[in-house]
């Protein structure tokens, strides 16, 4: 019989290495995380709080309060701040009210050969372009020409033509699929026994819907208002395309970017703290704990 | 343990008599294609225990669902207390479910899951809280209403979902596997508890389990499911001691079958026989019988340890294989292992010798 004086059996490198492994699988997304998305958020803070020279246009690198005192003083901007947020809302809660059901559907009515078909419809719109979609609502929303006019002529109604309803809906169609989708996941992790419970003790439809559904996947609809919260208030081309003089927080931003940047970057501060508020509210409701 | 649930004795009683909770009458459901239940009839008396024992897909759930609501049978009826409720929706029916799951609700606290029951139902507040905290209490779990049911462990959960159903004083409380997650010692002392309750608070039980040892233990009477249908409903004694078809000897406890050749040299009877393991004696080398003993020479193929007792797989001459169960009183597991391959001679009174079909 052989002696042998090898040494005893080791694993790799990132085996013996665990905190090595780990930089290796984290090292592109934090630096994209770091250097892309975190640098330009603390140039947007920090450019916020520079001015111009009026006479110049040139940047003065100098710390003021100046652009945020005009945000806040300024009737047409505050106005605009309103309107976006009130836009955002609508558009939110229209998705809620007409993606609610149909993820209830697809979940739990729908035969389930067919869910994955239908998860494939609800995703399809997601493969056009934004833009051809926003100009397909143009068309369906143009007064008098439009596909909705000619549909309401008859009723003698006309197209709402452009402004702040056909943002709305249009921003509803594009982000409805951001809150059907997290939804229907929701509804098929609700296991049925606990819908049986529910009954067996006593509670009919209505009741095991309210009290017992909708605070289980209250979460999920949290998820989906996030998505269409703020990707509402952030859009301002939809707005350009449809909204006929109605500008929203996004305008102003884009119509001042040039001639001055750190009032534009204020302005764009404003949708990012009401999201992070957005989030620090639905946070305290706990709805975040089950995501 | 008792003393809590007084509230749910008193209603029990101040409903009266009524002799039978349950009535099936040639219930049958099918699931497409597959016959899952298949003309079951059953009487369940009032403030009985009875057990519906089977293997997975003997249709002993679907006839528990049937009961509780959730499913509709395809043909036959289905009585509650003399009423026919086979139309009638779950929420309407005076039983309530305790699931193998336990589907506790995961947004509500221990109390409120409690309380639902009676909240549904639009009972005060006040006699809600007390009934909720009495629910509790009888199965000691008073301080944890506060708790989430994420908080709780399986043991406990079980429990909540036992309170959830009873706090509505049900004439028939449905359980569907309800200890089947449990750990074996966790279970053992759930099954004592289970029935103490059972017998404290007066409610008719219809168990749904595919533990034949849980069913001996618990219950007034076993049916026994076997693909659908009922195949022998009794005492656990009488299903035990007299099983009428092979399924049920094979299903509850050992089978050790004589089959027709073999019954017919060994013991000289027509048709297929059974032994219970523990009812044969297990001698090495040659023994003659006496009195009403019966006496079969054979191998030992295999000695199975298992602490408490040991199992002998035996091949007999006469063409069966038998197994024995011997308490180890006094061999010591070496000398257990020694007995592999030797000549044994298994004894048993005749009296043991079950007919099986």
């Amino acid at each position: 019989m052989a002696t042998t004086t090898a040494s005893p059996p080791k694993g790799g490198f990132g085996y013996r290495h665990p905190r090595a492994r780990l930089a290796a699988l984290l090292a592109a997304p934090m630096a994209w995380l770091v250097v892309v998305y975190l640098g330009s958020l603390a140039a947007l803070f920090l450019t916020a709080f520079w001015t111009v020279d009026g006479f110049t246009g040139a940047l003065v690198r100098t710390f003021t309060l100046e652009n945020f005192v005009d945000v806040f003083t300024t009737p047409a901007y505050l106005q605009t701040m309103l309107r976006t947020l009130g836009i955002a809302i609508s558009v939110t809660l229209l998705c809620l009210l007409i993606g609610v059901p149909v993820a209830f559907f697809m979940a739990r009515v729908a035969r389930p050969r067919w869910q994955p078909l239908l998860v494939a419809l609800i995703l399809t719109p997601l493969w056009a372009s934004y833009l051809v979609k926003v100009y397909a609502w143009r068309a369906m929303l143009s007064p008098e020409q439009g596909v909705l006019a000619w549909f309401l002529a008859p009723l003698g109604l006309d197209s709402p033509g452009f402004g702040e309803l056909s943002i709305i809906v249009t921003l509803t169609y594009l982000w409805l699929p951001y809150m059907i989708l997290p939804v229907y996941a929701g509804f098929t992790r609700v296991p049925n026994s606990m819908l049986d419970a529910s009954a067996d003790l006593g509670a009919k439809g209505w009741r095991t819907f309210r009290s017992v559904i909708v605070p289980i996947i209250f979460p999920t609809m949290v998820a989906g208002s996030i998505f269409t919260f703020s990707l509402s208030l952030g859009d301002y081309i939809t707005a350009q395309i449809v909204g006929g003089k109605v500008i929203m927080l996004g305008n102003v931003v884009q119509q001042n970017y040039v001639t001055n940047l750190p009032f534009a970057a204020a302005f764009a501060t404003i949708p990012v703290i009401i999201v992070l508020l957005y989030l620090a509210a639905v946070r305290r409701t706990g709805a975040l704990d089950n995501l | 343990m008792l003393a809590p649930f007084s509230g749910v004795l008193r209603t029990v009683s101040e409903r009266g008599h009524v002799s039978t909770a349950i009535r099936l009458t040639n219930l049958r459901k099918e699931f497409g294609d597959v016959v899952a239940v298949d003309s079951v009839d059953l009487d369940v008396a009032d403030g009985e225990f009875l057990t519906l024992l089977g293997p997975s897909g003997s249709g002993k759930t679907t006839v528990l669902r049937m009961i509780a609501g959730f499913e509709q049978p395809t043909s036959g009826t289905i009585e509650l207390a003399g009423v026919d409720v086979t139309q009638v929706p779950p929420y309407s029916r005076d039983v309530n479910t305790v699931f193998q799951d336990y589907a506790l609700f995961p947004h509500m606290d221990v109390l409120s899951n409690v309380e639902y029951g009676l909240k549904v139902k639009k009972v005060s507040k006040a006699e809600r809280r007390q009934r909720a905290e009495e629910a509790l209490a009888a199965v000691r779990l008073e301080d944890y209403g506060a708790r989430k049911p994420s908080q709780l462990s399986g043991g406990q959960r079980q429990r909540v979902a036992l309170a959830r159903a009873l706090v509505n004083r049900p004439r028939v409380l449905l359980l569907d596997e309800p200890l089947g997650a449990l750990d074996l010692k966790l279970r053992e002392q759930m099954q004592v508890e289970l029935k103490e309750l059972q017998r404290a608070v007066g409610i008719t039980f219809v168990f749904v389990t595919h533990d034949q040892e849980e069913a001996l233990t618990m219950s007034d009477r076993i049916a026994v499911f076997d693909a659908g249908r009922i195949a022998q409903i009794g005492t656990p004694v009488e299903i035990y001691e007299h099983p009428k078809t092979p399924f049920v000897a094979g299903f509850v406890g050992v089978s050790n079958l004589l089959e027709a050749g073999v019954a017919a040299s060994l013991l000289g009877r027509e048709g297929l026989w059974s032994v219970r393991p523990e009812k044969i004696r297990v001698l090495l080398g040659t023994a003659s019988p006496e009195g009403s003993e019966r006496a079969a020479a054979g191998v030992i193929r295999e000695v199975v340890y298992v602490g408490m007792s040991t199992r002998f797989i035996v091949d007999l001459d006469a063409g069966a294989t038998l197994i024995a169960v011997q308490q180890n009183s006094h061999a010591t597991s070496s000398e257990l292992g020694a007995m592999r391959g030797q000549r044994v001679t298994l004894m048993w009174n005749t009296e043991h010798e079950i007919p099986v079909g």
